[in-house]
C-alpha cells in the first residue's frame, strides 16, 4: 500500500507559521557591526559595572580569535558577523517598565498574538513570565509574589544591578566565554535574559517562564539565561521562542548556564518555534545555542526537555555536567525538521562525580528535504565510579528527499561505567498504517496518531501547560509532510 | 602544522623514487607521483581530524625506520620457524616476509585452474592490464594520506585472482611475517578480485618474528563481482612494539557476499580502516571485529560501509575485551544514501573494560537520506553481569573461571560470524589461552617455544 499525499498532508506542511507578524514598535537599534566600540556601547547602554565590561571585552578579544566550526552535520551560508546589529531595545526606556501600563501597547498585542498571558489572566495560569523581545527583557510578571518567597526571577540586567555578588558569582562558571566560538560571541555582546536564584530550601511555587523573541530586522539576539538553584530547592523553567517571518536569515546565539546545588532539582523545558524559513527555505532563524548545566552538588538533578521545531538551523547540545556525587540528569528532545531546516542537536553528560546517573531520549522526525542529526557525549571520568548511562534515539524519516543521521560519542574512562547507546531509524510502517486503517481510521489520522505516540515519551515531560502548545506545534511543523 | 614527520618521507621519497620504481612494476609506479602530490599536501593526519580522532599517526611515523627498499632477500625459512596451521583445517598455505611473497614453498595442493595467488608485482609484469583495471581505484590517495602513504612506498604484496564462476573448495592461509634485525618498516600492498560467481575464503594471520619495532602499512582492496562469495579472516598476534595500520577497501557489486573479521588477539596498536562499498542491488556484508587488548595495546577500528543502491543489507559487530591500561576505540558509520530505498542495517559495538585505565571510545552513527530503511545501532561499555558471576559462584565455580567464562561468552558472538568449523576451533582455543594469561602466541611459533 502506498501512502498518497492527501490533503491532510497538505494543510499540514503548507500551514504557514502563524506567528509570523512583525510589530510596530519604536525600537532602539544600533548600528550594525561589530568591535570594541559596539561591546562598550552595549555596556554602557546598560549601565553595566566595570567587571561586567572586562568580561565582555575579554569574551569578545578571545572570540576574534576564534574561526566558526565546521564540525556540525549543517550546510551553514557564510555569516557575515558585521552585518548584524548587536543591540536592539524595544522599551526605549532607560528604565524598565514599572506596571503594565508603562509598557508600549504595540508590544503587549504582541504578546497577546503569541499567546502569552502576560497580564492579569496569567494568575489563572499561574505562570510567572520574563518576555524578551529582540535584546531587551520588556516585563517580568509576578515578580512581588515571587520575592515573598525571596525567590529573584528578573532580567539579567536587572539583577546586575540589585544581585551583583550572585551574578559575578555564577556568570561564565558552566559556560566560561572561551567554550565556544559562539559562546564567546555571546558573552561579548549579551544584551539581555532572565535570571532566577531560588534559595536554600524553596520550592518554587509556580513554572517560570520566559518568551523570546526577534522582531526588529537584521538584528541579532544573544540572551543570556542563569539559573541558581540553591540547596534543597526546586524549580520547573519554561522558555518559547518566535520570530517573524522575513527573508532574511537572523542569528540568535543564546547562553543558559544552569548551577544545580545540594539536593536542588531544575527542570528546564524549551519549546523553540523560530522562524524555519519558507518552503523554498529563504529566511529563518540560525539557532545557534550553548546550554549547560552543572550538577554540582550532590543529590542534585537537572532535566532538560525541548521540543525544537523551528530555525532554519539549529545547533544545539543541552548539556550536564554531572560533578555532584549521586547526581542525575535527563535529556528529553523531539527535534522536528521539515522543507530545507537542519538540526544538529543533541546533548553532552559529563560524568565526574560518584554514582551519577543519566538518560538521554531523542526523537528526530525530518520531513521534506530536511536534514535532522543527533549529537551525543557521554563521557566517564576517571573517578566516576559507578556511573550509570542510558541513550537512546530514534529517527523518524517521512519522505525520501530528508536524512537523519546519528553521531553518538562514548568516551569511558572508568571499569565500572555501564553505558548503553541504541538508534534505530525508520519510517511508518505500512502495517501500522494498515492496521489503523482496518479499524477505520483515515491514513491522515493514522500518520497523526502515530507521530503523536512516537513523541508522547517526551512530550510527557513537558509541563502541562507546555505539553499542549508542544502538540499543536508538532502537527503544525511536521505531520503533514507524511506522503 | 608541523611537518616534521612528514619531511623525513618526502625526502626519502624523493631521494629514492627511482630505486622504489626499479624494484617494482610498472602499474605499480604509475600512481606514486600524484600519491607523493596528495601526501605532500595532506600531511599525516592528526587527532584534530575525526576520522583519526582516537590516534595519533604521526608520533609512529617519527622513528627512524629501516625500509627495505633495495628489496633484498631476508633469509628466512617459514615452516621452520613457523607452524601455526589449523588443525583439522586443510588450507592452501602461502606466506609472506614483510612485502614479498616466499616463492620457495608452494602449497601441497594446486589451486584450481586459472586461479592466481602470489606475488602483486609478478602479477602486475605478467598482466599488466588486468592489474591496471584495479589497482589504486578504490583506495583513494586525495583521500586518506595512509593510503596515499602506502601508494607511494609499496612494491609488492599479494595478489588473488578468481576466474569467474571458479569456486576456491579449500580456504587459502596467508601468513605475513615481519622479519627485521634492526627497526622496521613494511608497506605491503594486496589486490583481490573475484570475478562475478566465483567464491574464495581468505585467513590471513599476522605475526611479527623478532623483537624489534615494527611499522607496518598495508592498503588491501577488494574487488567482489556479481553473486561473489568473499570471506577474509584476518588474525593479528603480534608484539607490543609493532604498529599496524591497515586499510581495507571492498568494492560489492550486486548480489555478492563478504565477510570480514578481524581479529586482534595480542598487538601494539593497531589501526584498522575499513571502508565498504555495496554498489550492487542486493549485496551483502558481515563486517565483524574482535579485540583483545591489555597493557599498553591500543586497537582503533574504523569502518565505513556506504549504501549506495537499494536493497542491500549490512550487518556490524564488534566487541571488544580491554585490560590493564589498554585503549580501545570504535567508529563505525554506515551511510545510507538517497533512493538506496530497502536497507537493511545493523550495526553493534559491545565492549566490557575490566579496569580503571582502560579506555573505550565509541562512536557508532548513522547517516541516512532514504526513508524506506530499516537501520539501527547499538552501542554498550559495561562489565560483567554480577547475577550472572553470583549465581555461577553458588555453583561451586570460582570467581575467575566464571568471569573467564564470561568473557570466553562475550567474544564467542564474533567468533561464531565465522563460516570455517576448523577456524572457530581454533579461535575458541587462542581466545581462551589468551584470556588465561598462558599463551600470547599460538603454540607452535618459534618465538613462543
Amino acid at each position: 500500500m502506498q501512502i498518497e499525499p492527501n490533503k491532510y498532508v497538505k494543510e499540514l506542511t503548507q500551514a504557514k507559521y502563524k506567528y509570523g507578524f512583525t510589530t510596530d514598535v519604536h525600537t532602539d537599534i544600533i548600528e550594525k557591526g561589530l568591535n570594541e566600540d559596539v561591546v562598550r556601547l552595549i555596556s554602557s547602554k546598560k549601565g553595566e559595572p566595570d567587571w561586567l565590561l572586562e568580561f565582555r571585552l575579554k569574551a569578545f578579544r578571545y572570540w576574534q580569535t576564534l574561526e566558526m566550526p565546521t564540525w556540525a552535520h549543517l550546510n551553514i551560508p557564510e555569516i557575515d558577523y558585521q552585518a548584524i546589529s548587536y543591540y536592539a531595545d524595544p522599551t526605549k526606556k532607560k528604565e524598565g517598565p514599572k506596571s503594565l501600563d508603562e509598557v508600549d501597547p504595540e508590544l503587549l498585542k504582541t504578546f497577546d498574538k503569541l499567546g502569552i498571558p502576560l497580564e492579569e489572566r496569567m494568575a489563572l495560569s499561574g505562570m510567572a513570565v520574563d518576555a524578551v523581545m529582540d535584546s531587551v527583557s520588556v516585563k517580568t510578571t509576578f515578580k512581588e509574589t515571587l520575592m515573598e518567597k525571596g525567590i529573584i526571577f528578573c532580567s539579567i540586567s536587572e539583577a546586575v544591578r540589585e544581585h551583583p555578588d550572585l551574578v559575578k558569582k555564577y556568570l561564565g562558571s558552566v559556560v566560561g566565554y572561551r567554550d565556544n566560538f559562539f559562546a564567546a560571541l555571546n558573552s561579548a555582546v549579551f544584551s539581555d535574559g532572565s535570571f532566577v536564584y531560588i534559595p536554600k530550601g524553596v520550592r518554587c511555587p509556580m513554572e517560570l517562564s520566559t518568551y523570546f523573541r526577534i522582531n526588529a530586522a537584521n538584528t541579532g539576539q544573544f540572551e543570556r539565561t542563569l539559573i541558581v538553584a540553591d540547596d534543597d530547592s526546586y524549580v520547573s523553567y519554561l522558555e518559547g521562542c518566535t520570530a517573524p517571518m522575513r527573508d532574511e536569515n537572523q542569528l540568535h546565539a543564546a547562553i543558559v548556564e544552569i548551577v544545580v546545588l545540594d539536593r536542588a532539582e531544575v527542570k528546564y523545558s524549551t519549546v523553540q518555534n523560530w522562524y524555519p524559513g519558507d518552503a523554498e527555505g529563504k529566511g529563518g532563524v540560525y539557532n545557534f545555542v550553548t546550554k549547560r548545566g552543572n550538577c554540582k552538588g550532590v543529590d542534585s538533578k537537572l532535566s532538560w526537555t525541548q521540543v525544537e521545531t523551528g530555525s532554519a538551523i539549529t545547533w544545539k547540545y543541552p548539556s550536564c555536567i554531572l560533578s555532584g556525587d549521586n547526581s542525575t540528569a535527563e535529556f528529553y528532545s523531539v527535534a522536528v525538521t521539515n522543507n530545507y531546516q537542519q538540526a544538529d542537536t543533541g546533548t553532552k553528560m559529563i560524568h565526574l562525580g560518584k554514582n551519577t546517573r543519566s538518560t538521554i531520549v531523542s526523537k528526530g522526525i525530518s520531513a521534506g528535504k530536511s536534514q535532522n542529526s543527533y549529537r551525543g557525549l557521554v563521557r566517564v571520568a576517571e573517578k566516576a565510579d559507578n556511573a550509570r548511562n542510558y541513550s537512546q534515539c530514534d529517527s523518524l524519516l517521512l519522505g525520501s528527499h530528508c536524512g537523519a543521521h546519528t553521531f553518538p560519542y562514548m568516551d569511558i574512562h572508568n571499569e565500572t561505567a555501564v553505558v548503553e547507546h541504541e538508534a534505530t531509524t525508520s519510517k511508518i510502517s505500512e502495517d501500522q498504517i494498515f492496521y489503523c486503517n482496518q479499524r477505520g481510521i483515515s491514513t491522515e489520522d493514522a500518520v497523526g496518531l502515530i507521530v503523536n505516540g512516537y513523541a508522547k515519551e517526551v512530550l510527557n515531560k513537558l509541563p502541562m501547560e507546555f505539553a499542549v502548545e508542544a502538540q499543536k506545534l508538532l502537527s503544525v511543523s511536521l505531520e503533514g509532510s507524511v506522503g | 602544522m608541523s611537518m616534521k614527520a612528514e619531511q623525513q618521507y618526502i625526502d626519502l621519497f624523493t631521494q629514492c623514487e627511482a630505486m622504489i620504481c626499479r624494484q617494482s612494476a610498472d602499474v605499480l609506479n604509475a600512481p606514486r607521483a600524484k600519491a607523493f602530490a596528495d601526501f605532500e599536501k595532506l600531511g599525516f593526519p592528526t587527532r584534530k581530524q575525526e576520522k583519526y580522532k582516537y590516534t595519533e599517526v604521526s608520533k609512529y611515523f617519527a622513528p627512524d625506520y629501516g625500509l627495505n627498499l633495495n628489496r633484498l632477500e631476508f633469509p628466512v625459512n617459514p615452516y621452520e620457524v613457523f607452524k601455526c596451521d589449523v588443525p583439522n583445517m586443510s588450507t592452501s598455505l602461502y606466506f609472506v616476509v614483510n612485502d614479498t611473497f616466499d616463492k620457495h614453498v608452494h602449497p601441497s595442493a594446486q589451486l584450481a585452474e586459472g586461479v592466481y595467488f602470489g606475488s602483486l608485482k609478478d602479477m602486475a609484469e605478467q598482466h599488466p592490464d588486468l592489474v591496471r583495471k584495479y589497482y589504486g581505484k578504490l583506495a583513494d590517495t586525495s583521500k586518506d594520506a595512509l593510503a596515499a602513504f602506502n601508494t607511494m612506498f609499496a612494491q609488492d604484496g599479494v595478489c588473488m585472482y578468481v576466474p569467474k564462476n571458479v569456486v576456491l573448495e579449500r580456504p587459502i592461509q596467508l601468513v605475513n611475517i615481519l622479519r627485521a634485525d634492526v627497526d622496521f618498516m613494511v608497506n605491503r600492498r594486496v589486490l583481490i578480485i573475484l570475478e562475478d560467481g566465483a567464491q574464495a575464503k581468505l585467513l590471513v594471520c599476522d605475526h611479527a618474528m623478532d623483537d624489534v619495532n615494527f611499522l607496518s602499512t598495508q592498503v588491501v582492496e577488494v574487488f567482489a563481482g556479481e553473486n561473489a562469495v568473499f570471506d577474509l579472516y584476518e588474525l593479528e598476534e603480534t608484539h607490543n612494539s609493532t604498529v599496524r595500520f591497515n586499510n581495507l577497501y571492498v568494492n560489492q557489486e550486486a548480489g555478492s557476499n563478504v565477510l570480514l573479521n578481524g581479529m586482534t588477539l595480542h598487538n601494539g596498536t593497531t589501526r584498522n580502516t575499513t571502508e565498504v562499498t555495496l554498489a550492487g542491488r542486493g549485496a551483502e556484508i558481515s563486517l565483524c571485529g574482535m579485540a583483545i587488548a591489555d597493557q599498553n595495546e591500543q586497537v582503533d577500528n574504523h569502518t565505513f560501509i556506504d549504501h549506495k543502491v537499494p536493497d542491500c543489507t549490512s550487518n556490524e559487530l564488534f566487541k571488544y575485551v580491554l585490560d590493564d591500561q589498554a585503549v580501545g576505540a570504535f567508529a563505525g558509520k554506515v551511510l545510507v544514501r538517497e533512493g538506496a530505498q530497502h536497507t537493511s542495517s545493523q550495526q553493534t559495538n559491545r565492549n566490557l573494560c575490566a579496569t580503571r585505565e582502560a579506555r573505550m571510545y565509541t562512536q557508532p552513527q548513522l547517516e541516512i537520506y532514504a526513508d524506506d530503511v530499516k537501520c539501527s545501532h547499538g552501542a554498550t561499555v559495561g562489565q560483567l553481569d554480577e547475577n550472572a558471576l553470583f549465581y555461577m559462584q553458588q555453583r561451586g565455580i570460582s570467581l575467575k573461571e566464571a568471569r573467564l567464562l564470561l568473557m570466553f561468552a562475550f567474544v564467542n558472538e564474533v567468533i561464531d560470524h565465522i563460516r570455517m568449523d576448523a577456524l572457530k576451533d581454533r579461535l575458541h582455543l587462542l581466545v581462551e589461552k589468551r584470556f588465561r594469561g598462558e599463551l600470547n602466541k599460538c603454540q607452535g611459533c618459534a618465538i613462543c617455544k
